[in-house]
């Protein structure tokens, strides 16, 4: 892509270097001369922002661990130290904890980038792979990294995602306590946890000189999709994509700064302040905003699946949403890269990223909450006012048999107005019957299952002993819960990854793209110089 | 002549494979041998795994209450139960159960002998995914699991909600009158 090497050293030194560590002539190809589209937009500045906050966040860590304590005892008062008594302390922590959600911001805006112009499509494959390794190492050092400060959220989140891992079969138990050091988060875990935050971003750096590799060997694509066809649709690196990603950059670190200086714990979550307690787990339970998303496909999964129990389908579809993204590349069938030229797909697109936010959203609400509702739920109680009770001891041969037995006793009880069985060992139990009376009903209605037990215990206590016993026919309308909706965005999410995409490819009539794009520039120039 | 040599060439070559496979193989070992120190470094180190015991003074736990004992770095109900709560327990033993156990069984000391009514002690984690479940909440009036909602009855077993097995017994038994050990 950018072809022979133009870099002439100026100086005897730099010349000098040259011959033993052209090192120089890397930094001129890749970021002055380097050719880049010149109809770039600013969704193709978010790579700068991430590499800045790389930096950032390892120049911040590498400062915050020379003050902080990898013990369960101290480690809150270190990082409640690092903010009040170490000199810009608060400054330093602060711009780490805002900056790893500043780094998912960009991150996400990034991604989104390359799935609606077609960047992960040949010749960019690896290029976009790479891209979703550091994601992934991304979020475990984001998750490692929350443990740290061992607040009630650090603890029980790393209590409920070590659990999930548990849910493997046979060897999740194996596995979860190979990862805690021990039977629960403790001594062991908040070590380890931070030698392996402090060795990640590392690793993602790494990573990332490989992404930028691969970019700088397939060269960038742009919003047309349409790959550049000669030098004049380009323009080099520097000054031009240089001046727009600093521009953009300086936006960036405003935002970043708004939150830094003004609202440094918006972004977090209030219960991390309360110093760990494996003895108490907090009301709710959340992770950060980031990983909210995925949090809500896991509690998706409320149901069985064959063999597969809820918390280990639930488990696996997380893993799956991020998996289907290395194989993108392959499940989108269509030739057009950009979604500008592709009027049917771009519909499914949107409607794709408005369902990323609706998985967010499901993430932080309380999974049973009621969204809609056909009606109340309702319950009939019906009782024999003032009527004569008889108790009949009830015998069975064997457990086996019980309910042949209690049958039987109610068929001998014939005639009563009501009756009940209570069984209350493996072969007894007492038939009560009911005569005379009057019967009487009553039918309460309430917002939710929880209220709805409430006003029958409240009918029951009125009522009194003046009912030896009730019978209740409870109706409940159909729901849409929380969890309902999460169940139909997380199939949405699926379907247009693993249907949507591969069947758009090859049924869609792509929209034309214009001659002037599709030409090189130099033709179009002199056409409209005609 | 041209076939002379191909064959003593494929003599040669099959030799040559055969030390690389085995060369390879034992390469392989050595490599293995090399990285399971490192992996199985992360397993529960020897203090962590002895075996520790708890042991609990039962006279402090009034009927109604329970205490929050720490086992092996986690958490034990010892539940003091009363006598409306062990009924209830008992009546529900063969109510429809998502994971069926009678109450007896789920208060059998380890030695296999059998516990008291009054007496409970549970592993106090969530059988979901972990977190501790609140004591005396939930329609049921056990524990109520405030992460994603699994109700429990005052056996501990799972009556509603998203956890798949009953609270699991912690392994005790009593020392005297008034003294259990767990573990
Ligand atoms: C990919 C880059 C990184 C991400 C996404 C990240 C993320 C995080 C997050 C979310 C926290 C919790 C912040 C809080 O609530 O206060 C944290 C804490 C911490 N991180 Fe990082 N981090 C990264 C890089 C690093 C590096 C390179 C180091 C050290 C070499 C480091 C050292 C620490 C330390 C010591 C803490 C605990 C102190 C504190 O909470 O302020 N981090 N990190
Ligand atoms: S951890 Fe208890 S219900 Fe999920």
């Amino acid at each position: 892509m950018s072809g022979p090497s133009t870099y002439e050293p100026k100086s005897g030194f730099t010349r000098w270097l040259d011959k033993r560590l052209p090192i120089i002539r890397l930094g001129y190809d890749s970021f002055v001369a380097y050719p880049t589209p010149r109809n770039l937009n600013y969704w193709w500045t978010f790579g700068a922002m991430l590499s800045l906050c790389l930096i950032v966040q390892i120049v911040t860590g590498v400062v915050l661990a020379m003050h902080y304590v990898p013990h369960i005892n101290l480690a809150f008062s270190s990082v409640q130290r690092i903010d009040r008594d170490v000199p810009f302390g608060w400054l330093i922590q602060n711009i780490h904890s805002v900056g790893a959600s500043m780094f998912f911001l960009a991150v996400y805006i990034h991604m989104f980038r390359g799935l609606y112009y077609g960047s992960y499509k040949a010749p960019r494959e690896l290029l976009w792979i790479l891209g979703c390794v550091i994601y992934l190492l991304m979020v475990g050092t984001a998750f490692l990294g929350y443990t740290l400060p061992w607040g009630q959220m650090s603890f029980w989140g790393a209590t409920v995602i070590t659990n999930l891992l548990g849910a493997l079969p046979v060897i999740g138990e194996s596995i979860r306590n190979w990862l805690m050091g021990g039977f629960s988060v403790d001594q062991p875990t908040i070590n380890r946890f931070f030698s392996l935050h402090y060795l990640l971003p590392f690793v993602i750096a790494g990573v990332v000189a490989l992404h930028v590799w691969a970019l700088h060997e397939s060269g960038q694509n742009n919003p047309t999709g349409v790959e550049v066809k000669s030098k004049a649709d380009t323009v080099p690196f520097t000054p031009h994509a240089t001046m727009k990603d600093l521009f953009a950059t300086t936006l960036f670190i405003m935002l970043f700064a708004v939150f830094v200086f003004y609202m440094p714990d918006a972004l977090g979550h209030a219960d991390n302040y309360i110093p760990a307690n494996p003895l108490q787990t907090p009301p709710e339970i959340v992770p950060e905003w980031y990983l909210l998303p995925f949090y809500a496909i896991l509690r998706a999964f409320d149901f069985n699946i064959g063999p597969i129990d809820s918390k280990l389908a639930g488990v696996l579809a997380m893993f799956a949403a991020i998996g289907v993204l290395f194989v993108l590349p392959w499940l989108d069938t269509s030739k057009v890269r950009s979604m500008r030229y592709r009027p049917a797909a771009r519909q499914f697109f949107l409607v794709f990223a408005v369902v990323c936010f609706g998985l967010g959203w499901c993430g932080g609400q309380n999974p049973g909450n009621i969204l809609a509702k056909s009606g109340d739920f309702t319950a009939t109680l019906t009782w024999i006012q003032g009527g004569q009770v008889a108790t009949q001891p009830i015998e069975a041969q064997s457990a086996a048999q019980w309910e042949e037995a209690a049958r039987a006793a109610e068929q001998g009880a014939q005639g009563a107005a009501m009756m009940a069985v209570t069984r209350s060992g493996a072969t007894t139990g007492t038939l009560r019957a009911v005569s005379g009376g009057s019967p009487q009903t009553r039918t309460v209605r309430a917002a939710t299952t929880d209220e709805l037990e409430t006003e029958i215990s409240a009918v029951k206590a009125e009522v009194g002993s003046a009912a030896p016993f009730f019978t209740v026919e409870r109706y409940t309308p159909f729901t849409f819960t929380v969890t309902r909706l999460a169940q139909v965005l997380t199939l949405y999410y699926f379907l247009f990854f693993l249907i949507i995409l591969p069947l758009l490819g090859l049924r869609e009539t792509p929209g034309r793209v214009p001659d002037t794009i599709a030409k090189p520039v130099g033709d179009g120039q002199t056409q409209g110089a005609a | 002549m041209a076939g002379a040599a191909s064959s003593a060439h494929e003599v040669g070559e099959t030799r040559r494979d055969f030390i690389f496979i085995a060369g390879g193989a034992v390469a392989a070992v050595g490599a293995a041998a090399t990285v399971w120190p490192f992996i199985d470094q992360m397993n529960p180190a020897a203090d962590t795994r002895a075996l520790s015991t708890t042991e609990v003074d039962l006279t402090a736990i009034e009927p109604g209450q329970q205490i929050k004992v720490m086992w092996q770095g986690k958490p034990v109900f010892v539940r003091h139960r009363t006598p409306t709560e062990v009924a209830d327990a008992q009546r529900d033993d063969y109510a429809s159960l998502k994971d069926p156990q009678i109450d007896a069984d789920r208060i059998k000391q380890e030695d296999g002998q059998a516990g008291r009514p009054e007496w409970l002690v549970l592993q106090a984690s969530c059988t979901h995914l972990g977190c501790i479940p609140t004591f005396a909440e939930g329609a049921y009036h056990g524990w109520f699991c405030p992460c994603h909602g699994s109700v429990y009855d005052t056996s501990g077993r799972i009556r509603s909600g998203p956890a798949p097995k009953n609270l699991y017994p912690a392994p005790y038994v009593f020392t005297g009158a008034n003294a259990i050990r767990i573990g």
